[in-house]
């Protein structure tokens, strides 16, 4: 009988979220609002799909689906979404369906267009199921400092269009200044604590069997997680605000994307109890 | 527009004066006070031949749309409201619209879309012609043919309002402003606005904030008594000019308009402000000229800065796109026209 491929529904989610990339692209052309009603059922049957693929791929792997950048980026692309459906439903940004749906359709093509990125697919990698939500919830952390990087980019958009006297076009769809600062705000908060409790939990197995962990993943995650909280920390006292702090989410969030790959790499070959490992770690992708 | 029928048809019309054709001299003369628009409402219910009639009373315009079994009902409805007005006839039939048909509900949908208004699609007059349709409709002056055309214009109105961009953007200085302390505040409930001289420009500015429902007012004049007097006007407080510039932190939106010889709001003042402000926006409406703000405090951060030519630019951009639309919304109005002409024509008396 034939059936779809998890790779497969996650191409579907990808045309989904690319028809509300264009539905935002061809209104801003024609200088009109686009629906937000439309943009949202796009990204929500984007989102539902998406979550199907994953949920097939995670049976595959016999666990949450991010040992690979194919997953990392899929489940980074799946954590934004979710948070929009969540925020924009809750504050109503305009223009954050668009630049949604714009770094959902970038993430999710990109790792289906690069067969590298799921060449290996590597089964049963968490031990421990603590360990597995220490890394989905600090994967789900970085879809929020994401959602959080397209905001400031939009931040940074409205400052430009104010202070230069550009307001036509894209520039007038803009949330205000003051919303886009008090969303930029809670992004951060929530990014943070998400961030900080899967450190807690991960802490919690790594004091268990500190070799268990590879150092260089180590510092690179306790770098971005306290790069973040000095910014959070400067953000609450006021010390770092307005074009700054934007550009700082949106650095961060790079170094942050950049950093997710070496991490990945870094990650030791794990071998499942109950299994022999050579033939359960890893299945390659044609 | 036409000459009066000359003919017996029966005719859906349009008869009156605008802006127009008519000038303010003589539209002063055409307008009709409440007392006077309810007296002649009634002479007019009680005119022979007149079946339907609905009259449109702005400040911009005096229009009467009917239905008329005989275009002699029409030349009756023309002398008695010179009469009525003491207006020369032979002056009316010189500044007069007129149109039947088609054309009558043309013109009135362009009317209700704002094509035909001063400021190029302002949205009030929807609010007036229903206001006038309400009255007729309690009068019992309106009829099959103009309850359906009236009602048909309202959607129609909306739709060209929804389906072209002829009442985006702001198209006076003062609601330019208030555009952009939307786009850095949100919304206007909680900002304190500081009002630094209080000249007729500036009180236009405020007033045009407190429409929009702006929060806290404060005054500032050189006059402490002009100040008082502003405030009171606005329901705002007022405090002394020279304690403006130390107490910009506390402000959001600073309306500059005063007639100082050079600026009085200082890079220095600003920077010390934004100290106590930080995350907070600071935005600057310098109306005065020469301007109050110094042109180097728009180069910090988090701070907004406007002045009466960037206004006027946006003003003038915004007006110009909105006329870049009136074809586009021209060709719907005729469409629409039409096709209700062609449904009420069968109800009109006579057609």
């Amino acid at each position: 009988m034939f059936t779809l491929t998890d790779r497969t529904w996650l191409w579907f989610a990808a045309v989904f979220y690319l028809a509300g990339f264009a539905l935002g692209t061809i209104s801003l052309l024609r200088q009109r609002r686009h629906s937000r009603a439309v943009m949202y059922f796009l990204v929500s049957v984007g989102f539902c799909l998406q979550t199907f693929g994953l949920y097939l791929r995670g049976l595959e792997v016999k666990g949450c689906p991010i040992g690979n950048t194919f997953e990392i980026f899929q489940f980074t692309a799946w954590s934004a979404t979710s948070l929009y459906l969540v925020v924009g439903a809750t504050f109503r940004l305009s223009l954050l369906g668009y630049f949604t749906s714009c770094l959902a359709t970038t993430l999710t093509l990109v790792s289906l267009s690069v067969p590298a990125f799921d060449a290996v697919r590597r089964v049963g990698i968490f031990p421990d199921p603590w360990i597995e939500f220490h890394a989905a919830l600090a994967i789900f952390s970085y879809g929020v400092f994401g959602l959080l990087a397209l905001t400031s980019i939009m931040y940074l958009l409205q400052v430009y269009s104010l202070q230069n006297h550009r307001l036509r076009g894209l520039f007038s769809f803009l949330p205000s200044i003051i919303d886009l600062d008090q969303i930029n705000l809670r992004l951060l908060k929530t990014g943070f604590y998400l961030m900080s409790a899967s450190l807690v939990v991960g802490s919690v197995y790594w004091l268990r069997d500190t070799s268990a962990v590879n150092a260089l993943k180590l510092s690179i995650t306790f770098a971005i997680w306290l790069a973040y909280t000095v910014t959070f920390a400067l953000r609450v006292f006021s010390m770092l605000v307005a074009k700054r702090l934007a550009w700082t989410c949106i650095i961060l969030f790079a170094v942050a994307l950049i950093s997710l790959r070496f991490v990945s790499s870094s990650r030791p070959a794990p071998t499942p109890p109950d299994q022999p490992a050579a033939s359960a770690t890893a299945s390659t992708y044609p | 527009m036409s000459e009066l029928p000359q003919s017996s048809q029966a005719a859906l019309f349009l008869l009156g004066a605008s802006h127009h054709t008519a000038p303010l001299e003589l539209r002063e003369k055409l307008a009709l006070t409440p007392e006077k628009l309810a007296a002649f409402q009634a002479r007019l219910a009680a005119l022979d031949g007149l079946n339907e009639f609905t009259v449109l009373n702005t400040c911009n315009r005096v229009e009467f749309y009917g239905v008329a079994n005989h275009s002699t009902a029409i030349e009756r409805l023309q002398h008695e409201f010179c009469a009525f007005q003491d207006f020369p006839v032979e002056e009316f039939a010189r500044i007069r619209q007129h149109a039947t048909g088609a054309e009558a509900i043309r013109h009135l949908i362009e009317v209700s879309a704002g094509l035909q208004s001063q400021m190029l699609g302002e949205t009030e007059i929807l609010g007036q012609i229903k206001d006038a349709y309400a009255e007729s409709q309690s009068r019992r002056t309106v009829g099959p043919v103009l309850n359906r055309v009236f009602q048909k214009t309202f959607q129609h109105a909306k739709y060209i309002r929804s389906h072209t961009a002829i009442t985006e953007g702001q198209i006076s200085v003062a609601n330019v402003a208030v555009d952009l302390a939307l786009k850095i505040f949100g919304q206007l409930r909680d900002t304190r606005i500081l009002l630094l001289g209080a000249g007729d420009i500036g009180e236009k500015t405020a007033k045009a904030f407190q429409s929009r429902g702006a929060g806290s007012l404060t005054v500032a004049s050189r006059t402490m008594e002009r100040a008082m007097e502003f405030a009171k006007t606005f329901h705002g407080a007022a405090i002394p000019f020279e304690f403006a510039p130390q107490h910009l932190s506390d402000f959001d939106i600073v309306v500059c308009s005063t007639a100082a010889p050079e600026a009085i709001i200082t890079r220095a003042d600003v920077q010390a402000a934004m100290r106590k402000r930080r995350a907070q926006p600071l935005f600057f409406i310098d109306l005065a000229l020469p301007r109050d703000v110094a042109p180097d405090v728009a180069s910090l951060q988090n701070v907004f800065v406007y002045n009466l030519d960037d206004l006027a630019r946006i003003a003038a951009e915004n007006l110009a796109a909105r006329e870049a639309e009136v074809s586009k919304a021209r060709a719907i109005v005729r469409e629409k026209a039409e096709a209700l002409w062609k449904q009420v024509a069968p109800h009109v008396p006579g057609s």
